[in-house]
C-alpha cells in the first residue's frame, strides 16, 4: 500500500482540516480570509491546516493581488478510494483460501 | 459464488461454503486455522480481547494489523476492529445456515483515521465526510 495514502489519511484525520477541505469541495475556490471567517480558529491556524492539506496535495493555491486563493483537488482522494477498494479483492482471495482450509479440516 | 460490493464506505464479500456453520466458525475463531487462510495471529474469541494479525512486511507497510474483538456470537457473528496504515475499520462475519452448508457474509465498514477511534464527536464528522466523498468521486468519473 502506498505511502501517499498514509499522508492523505493523516491530513484528513483532523476534523477542522476536514471541515476546511469539505468547504472547498462544496463552495469552490476560497481566500484564506473567507475560510478563516467560518473555520472558528485563527488565521495562522487556518494557514497551518491549509499547508498540511497542500502537502497531501488535497488543495492547490494561487496568489491573486494580496490574497491567496485555495481550491480543492478531489482527484487527490483517489488513494483513499483505491485503498478501500483493495479490500474487496483481498477478502475474495482470503475466502478462496478459507474454502481450502475447510476442505482440509475433514481429513 | 463470491460477490464483491465495493463502495467508498464499505466492502462486502459473500460466499457459500459446503460445510456446516459449526465448522466454518472454527475456521474463523481458532488461531491455528485463522493462520492458514488469513494471517498469523494471537486471536481469542473473547469480547474486548486485543490481538494482532501479521502479514509479511512490504515497503511502506510493517504488515501489522491491530485488532480488538467487538462481538462473539458462536456460530453466528464475529466482529473485530481492524487498524493499519493510520486507518481503522470494523470487520464483521455473519454466518447463515443453508441447505448446502453455510453462507458467509463479510462486511468491512466504518473506515476512519485511527486517531479518531476514541472520540465519538469526531466520528460523525468523518462518516459525513465519507458520504460526501462518494459524491466527489462520482463527479470524477
Amino acid at each position: 500500500m502506498p505511502s501517499a495514502a498514509d499522508n492523505l489519511f493523516k491530513a484528513l484525520a483532523d476534523p477542522t482540516r476536514r471541515a476546511i477541505y469539505e468547504r472547498l469541495t462544496r463552495d469552490g475556490e476560497q481566500t484564506v480570509h473567507a475560510l478563516t471567517e467560518r473555520a472558528g480558529v485563527s488565521q495562522p491556524m487556518v494557514s497551518k491546516h491549509l499547508s498540511a492539506l497542500k502537502r497531501a496535495r488535497l488543495v492547490r493555491n494561487r496568489r491573486k493581488g494580496r490574497e491567496t486563493h485555495y481550491q480543492a483537488r478531489p482527484e487527490a482522494l483517489a488513494p483513499l478510494v483505491d485503498w478501500i477498494g483493495h479490500y474487496g479483492a483481498f477478502w475474495q482471495k482470503k475466502f478462496d483460501l478459507l474454502g481450502e482450509v475447510l476442505e482440509r479440516m475433514d481429513k | 459464488m463470491t460477490t464483491p460490493d465495493t463502495s467508498t464506505r464499505s466492502v462486502i464479500v459473500e460466499k457459500e461454503f459446503p460445510h456446516p456453520p459449526e465448522k466454518v466458525w472454527r475456521a474463523l475463531t481458532e488461531s491455528s486455522l485463522i493462520e492458514q487462510w488469513l494471517m498469523r495471529n494471537d486471536f481469542q474469541p473473547v469480547e474486548g480481547h486485543s490481538f494482532q494479525l501479521r502479514a509479511e512486511p512490504v515497503p511502506n507497510w510493517n504488515g501489522v494489523i491491530d485488532c480488538q474483538v467487538l462481538a462473539v456470537e458462536p456460530g453466528r457473528t464475529l466482529s473485530y476492529t481492524w487498524g493499519t496504515m493510520g486507518m481503522e475499520s470494523v470487520v464483521m462475519f455473519t454466518l447463515t445456515p443453508t441447505i448446502a452448508g453455510t453462507h458467509v457474509r463479510l462486511e468491512q465498514s466504518g473506515f476512519r483515521p485511527d486517531q479518531e477511534a476514541n472520540y465519538k464527536g469526531a466520528k460523525y464528522g468523518w462518516q459525513k465526510f465519507m458520504g460526501g466523498l462518494e459524491r466527489v468521486v462520482a463527479g470524477l468519473e
